[in-house]
């Protein structure tokens, strides 16, 4: 029976997988926007890390983003007091299992697991639904387990039932607005979601960096190699 | 005489270090019109080595063990210096190595180069192609994700249709009841040591077979036949170093610019090299709704679900690779290359290409019974390509081969 | 003939330059791989300043942290202790600790910051075993002289209560006094030196 719940409650998320007519808005990635990336950094800190770990990053890594150890220290950390320390939380799965029916998934490397666009869309997406047990529904994730943590954000709102046969951007309005404007919160969630895109590479800037460097080099050698090749064969007749 | 020369000289009476140096580089005399099609040998010898060296320095930090094994890959990713390059050349090698290998054998069937009297060296080739596979299912356990579990779990499934002793046999693989702490370790084992020498051996095997009987060329002619009266070296045969070694280089820098390019710009090659399933950890509870092996098995797999029956299925998928063991024996004509074959040979291999990439692509795909039928008749042709051959290549029309190669 | 010469050298010129390339990229290549044998992020991180609690340590005793994974000694030597220090001067080889052994700021006759605390890297000099601690005065395994000091069971060597190192043992050097300060009169920070030292 156990099975069978758990089972149900992914059954809508792989039907997502499969067929992709999910309207996905574009998320506003830019890996060096140190800004965004350090909004981002403590509205993550701020509101996910309670539930959610992100057990393969190290609170140091976020000097890549322009962040002292002090400063990181004194705004950013709350479960621990190394800076070198993973960002590990005290929840362990079963409890989270007891409280949420699943354990809320690791987030170190979720935006290479679900696309930054899908996060962004997700967490944008949630609507209000009293046949939950949350209280909240969401229309990229149905019935997803996770309460609409940053509710007080954004405000209340309600889905209207798309008409038979429409597809797009599901119509939602806002019925009791949060602390922040329809606009400060989109920044916000893409802030947010410009971090956990960074997160779940952090080397990706210096790969791209790097890789320029490396296609340049063997430009020159493949010009080199070319001549020499050249030069040889010009032996055989 | 010199320092260098005297140590040579002090090597070579204990040790055949020159003779074996003009016996394979700079007295191996290769055809001298190979073209496009011969750098993919070396170029897989190339990554070869690269996967042997980037797997050591991955086993230095990766951990054998489910509880560890999918954040310890993370680890390499993010705390181990430069771990993200070296993780990434491997993950990417492993595909590059396919794409190297299809093409090598794409080349030896174009050119006849399975005929006699090269029939051995096909054969350690295609022992060479079953121990990659087997090595690359079995390093695609190892960083413990989703489509790593399940991917296995439907492999070793396979198994369990042999009738009488499957069940078991699957149990035996795994190590357990479901694919689980043993099966990594054990895929741990075969994958960084049992089958790396196995590879090694048969591409040695693989080498000295070509080295002893000489390498074919585009012309599909033997180049042995018209020697030097004086030399004895063959009239259309060059040295294979230098003239071999500085166009291989060219060519591995071509190759290494794709690679790098993939690499540091498209790692996860849209899916296709890193699936996005497999930044999920292994949940033996819940399969991802799509499952597909990696793009280089799909032929196969698809082979396998055209067939509506489970054993069958499994004794298809295996005979579509044993078939082409039999390659040097199937294959009749009075010529060897394409280039002087007749219209109805030319057909039939255009066919087959697309019925490999055809069935590839078909087997990343959801089956609907639209793509079923087609995946079917594409395991025809698949198989049709080869039982049918000993007939269609003693029908068809060839031309004279010339008696010298031809540029 | 003389197109042979040119060719010649440009063929040289050309093995020169490849090789030079190439052996560029070669060096490229296998830096990542010797760098990645490097301690990484998680050793940095388990390797960080540990802090320390001395108020708990009675005169006398001595108390093992762990720091970069090594051990690390804290003692609270006892005002006998440090009279009877200097008496051994003649018998260390490194009495006035010459060797670059210890920060600048312990560079001293207590090879300390506070001269009753010790702190100290506890491996032998020798072949890195960690000596055990043996403050008692005389006992009969090492001789009527011995006045507080640590013994290393691998080779013998010998070391007084500061870790200087006697002679006529195999270990050359003094223990290591790593870099350490005080966060407060009763703890200390080790790993990290002094602000401005």
């Amino acid at each position: 029976m156990k099975k069978f719940l758990l089972a149900l409650l992914f059954v809508p998320l792989t039907a997502f997988a499969s067929e992709g007519n999910i309207h996905l808005d574009k998320a506003p990635i830019n890996l060096n926007d140190y800004g965004s990336l350090q909004r981002g950094a403590r509205i993550f800190t701020n509101y996910c890390l309670s539930c959610h770990s992100a057990a393969a990053m190290r609170y140091s890594r976020m000097e890549d983003i322009g962040l002292s150890k002090d400063q990181i220290k004194n705004n950013l950390m709350f479960a621990t007091d190394q800076v070198g320390n993973p960002m590990t939380i005290s929840m362990t799965p079963d409890e989270a299992k007891l409280w949420f029916g699943a354990a809320p998934p690791d987030l170190s490397v979720e935006a290479r697991a679900r696309t930054p666009d899908w996060l962004y869309t997700y967490l944008r997406s949630f609507y209000r639904d009293d046949s939950r047990p949350t209280g909240w529904n969401n229309t990229v994730f149905e019935k997803v387990g996770m309460p609409h943590v940053l509710w007080s954000l954004q405000g209340v709102q309600h889905l209207k039932e798309p008409a038979e046969g429409e597809h797009g951007a599901p119509d939602f309005t806002l019925v009791h607005p949060g602390k922040m404007s329809p606009a400060e919160y989109n920044a916000m969630v893409g802030d947010l979601v410009n971090y956990l895109t960074w997160m779940a590479e952090p080397a990706k800037t210096t790969r791209l960096e790097l890789g320029v460097v490396v296609l340049l080099f063997l430009g020159l050698f493949f010009i080199l190699a070319y001549y020499l090749k050249k030069e040889f064969w010009k032996d055989i007749h | 005489m010199s320092t260098m020369q005297k140590l040579v000289g002090w090597i070579d009476d204990r040790f055949p270090l020159t003779s074996n140096w003009k016996t394979h580089l700079s007295e191996y005399y290769a055809p001298k019109n190979f073209n496009f099609w011969y750098f993919f040998g070396s170029l897989a010898l190339l990554v070869l080595v690269l996967q042997i060296v980037t797997g050591i320095f991955l086993t230095m930090n990766y951990k054998p063990d489910a509880t560890l094994a999918f954040l310890s890959v993370e680890y390499i990713m993010r705390d181990v210096e430069w771990g993200w390059l070296i993780r990434y050349m491997h993950s990417t090698g492993a595909s590059m190595f396919f794409v190297v290998v299809y093409l090598h054998m794409f080349r030896g069937l174009m050119y006849g180069s399975y005929r006699k009297p090269r029939e051995l060296i096909w054969i350690f080739g295609m022992f060479l192609y079953l121990a990659l596979m087997a090595e690359a299912f079995m390093g695609y356990l190892l960083p413990w994700g989703q489509m790593s579990y399940w991917g296995a779990q439907v492999i070793i499934s396979l198994f369990g249709a042999i009738p009488v002793v499957g069940d078991a046999l699957s149990t035996w693989i795994r190590g357990d009841y479901v694919v689980s702490d043993a099966t990594l370790n054990r895929f741990f084992a075969f994958h960084v040591i049992a089958l790396p020498l196995v590879l090694v051996g048969l591409v040695a095997a693989h080498i000295i077979a070509l080295h002893e009987v000489g390498s074919n060329n585009p012309d599909g002619i033997e180049i042995k036949k018209h020697k030097d009266p004086v030399t004895h070296i063959p009239l259309d045969g060059i040295p294979f170093h230098p003239y071999y070694t500085v166009k291989d280089i060219m060519g591995v820098v071509v190759f290494l610019m794709v690679f790098t390019a993939i690499v540091f710009f498209a790692p996860e090659m849209g899916g296709w090299f890193l699936e996005p399933d497999n930044f999920i950890p292994a949940n033996g509870l819940k399969t991802p709704e799509h499952i597909v092996p990696l793009w280089y098995f799909t032929p196969f797999y698809a082979i396998l679900r055209a067939v509506p029956d489970k054993f069958m299925g499994v004794v298809a998928m295996g005979a579509a690779v044993v078939i082409m063991f039999f390659l040097p024996w199937l294959d009749r004509s009075k010529v060897k290359s394409i280039r002087y074959r007749g219209n109805l040979y030319k057909t039939i291999l255009t066919l087959f290409v697309i019925s490999f990439i055809g069935l590839g692509y078909l087997g990343t795909q959801a089956p609907t019974a639209v793509t079923t039928n087609i995946a079917r008749v594409l395991s025809i042709i698949y198989f049709a390509f080869f039982l049918l051959m000993p007939w269609y290549t003693k029908i068809d029309k060839t031309k004279p081969e010339p008696e010298r190669v031809t540029g | 003939m003389s197109e042979q010469q040119v060719d010649n050298g440009k063929r040289r010129f050309l093995i020169a330059a490849t090789t030079a390339v190439g052996g560029i990229a070669g060096v490229a290549v296998i830096a990542p791989f010797v760098m990645s044998m490097m301690p990484s992020q998680r050793a940095k991180a388990a390797g960080a300043p540990v802090e320390v609690d001395i108020s708990k340590i009675e005169p006398g005793m001595l108390l093992a942290v762990a720091w970069q994974g090594k051990p690390v000694w804290v003692v609270n030597r006892t005002k006998t202790m440090l009279k009877d220090l200097p008496t051994n001067d003649s018998r260390l080889v490194d009495p006035k600790s010459e060797q670059e052994q210890q920060p600048p700021y312990a560079k001293n006759e207590f090879r300390s910051i506070k001269p009753e605390y010790l702190v100290v890297v506890g491996i032998c000099t020798h072949l890195g075993c960690s000596p055990t601690y043996r403050p008692e005065m005389a006992p009969p395994d090492l001789g009527p002289k011995w006045d507080g000091g640590w013994f290393c069971p691998c080779h013998g060597s010998k070391y007084d209560l500061s870790a200087r190192v006697y002679k006529d043992v195999p270990a050359p050097l003094n223990m290591v006094i790593p870099p350490h300060h005080y966060l407060s009169d009763t703890r200390i920070l080790v790993g990290e030196g002094p602000k401005g030292a």
